[in-house]
């Protein structure tokens, strides 16, 4: 099964790579863009073994190893087969 | 007995030969490198996780080697109150490895920091730091882009309380957007310590200070006197 992971900067931890996109954009012309955030996308394949689990699975996935619980939050999306 | 610093060499790590040579400078103590594939410390008495960018830095500073085989040896040896000093990118390390609290975020400037900063000891009454003096300036050099400390308001206050931050950054100094000025915390057992400057880069006046030798110093009095 395909898995996207989802890590956000938890809120109100400092973003200085959202703060920076956010200041470059008007620099194009682009005005009115704020709350940018730069998180990161995983994704991967998870061997279906046919139980519900996968996805608690990659949530452990996330708690110790894809995201830092501390300052980034995640969300687990499985995919829909092709 | 001499006290054994094993640094540990992780692919990517790129101060180690300091490490070793801030080590070696000191009468009465003796460097080793340990590989990261190792699963004993060869009878150290003291572990130098060093600077550099381990496995590459990928995913998060630290992320990927706090796995690595020997981080697992580490982690015994902390608990059984060995001593472990973790260096800029090994101080990553160990807030990923969960034997420090906090987190290091990227620079608030976003850039790279290059330069001589000047840290207060804030505690002397540990085996890092016996050789200071509280309140005394050491001048030592940050090189990071991933340095800001970060810790949820509980835990910050938790190791405010415990005393935990042995070094903060001089007033107006701070060159990353620590919080509170944050340079370097140890656990509550008093035997892990991580810190952002390099002591190890500050051991011979041919750099423009001997002040990060202290912390060698501290290091080798302790085993000396047989704490850790």
């Amino acid at each position: 099964m395909k898995v996207r992971v989802l890590v956000r900067p938890r809120d109100g931890i400092l973003d200085p790579q959202g703060q920076a996109v956010e200041r470059a954009l008007p620099a194009l012309g682009y005005e009115g863009v704020s709350n940018v955030h730069v998180g990161r996308l995983i994704e991967l394949e998870v061997a279906d073994d046919g139980t519900p689990a996968i996805v608690a699975r990659v949530e452990e996935m996330c708690e110790r190893l894809l995201a830092n619980p501390l300052i980034e939050s995640y969300e687990v999306q499985p995919l829909p087969d092709e | 007995m001499k006290p054994k610093f094993g640094v540990i060499v992780f692919p990517g790590s790129c101060d180690e030969r300091d490490a070793y040579h801030a080590v070696d400078l000191i009468e009465g103590a003796e460097p080793k490198f340990l590989w990261h594939g190792d699963r004993d410390l060869k009878g150290v008495d003291v572990v130098v996780v060093p600077g550099g960018f381990s496995y590459g830095d990928y995913l998060r500073a630290g992320a990927i080697a706090r796995f690595s085989p020997v981080m697992e040896a580490v982690a015994r040896f902390a608990a059984e109150g060995g001593l472990v000093l973790g260096i800029c990118n090994g101080f990553q390390v160990l807030c990923e490895a969960g034997l420090l609290p906090g987190a290091l975020l990227p620079n608030r400037s976003l850039r790279f920091v290059c330069r001589q900063v000047d840290v207060v000891v804030e505690n002397d009454r540990t085996p890092f730091t016996a050789a200071c003096e509280r309140g005394e300036l050491l001048s030592v050099p940050v090189k990071h882009t991933t340095g800001c400390y970060f810790a949820p308001p509980e835990i910050l206050e938790e190791i405010e309380r415990n005393e935990q931050v042995l070094l903060r950054y001089a007033p107006g100094g701070n060159p990353n957007g620590s919080l509170a000025d944050i340079a370097g915390v140890v656990n509550p057992g008093r035997n892990v310590f991580g810190l952002m400057p390099h002591p190890e880069h500050a051991v011979d006046s041919f750099t423009g200070s001997t002040d990060g030798a202290k912390i060698f110093h501290s290091l080798v009095e302790a085993c000396t006197a047989g704490v850790g």
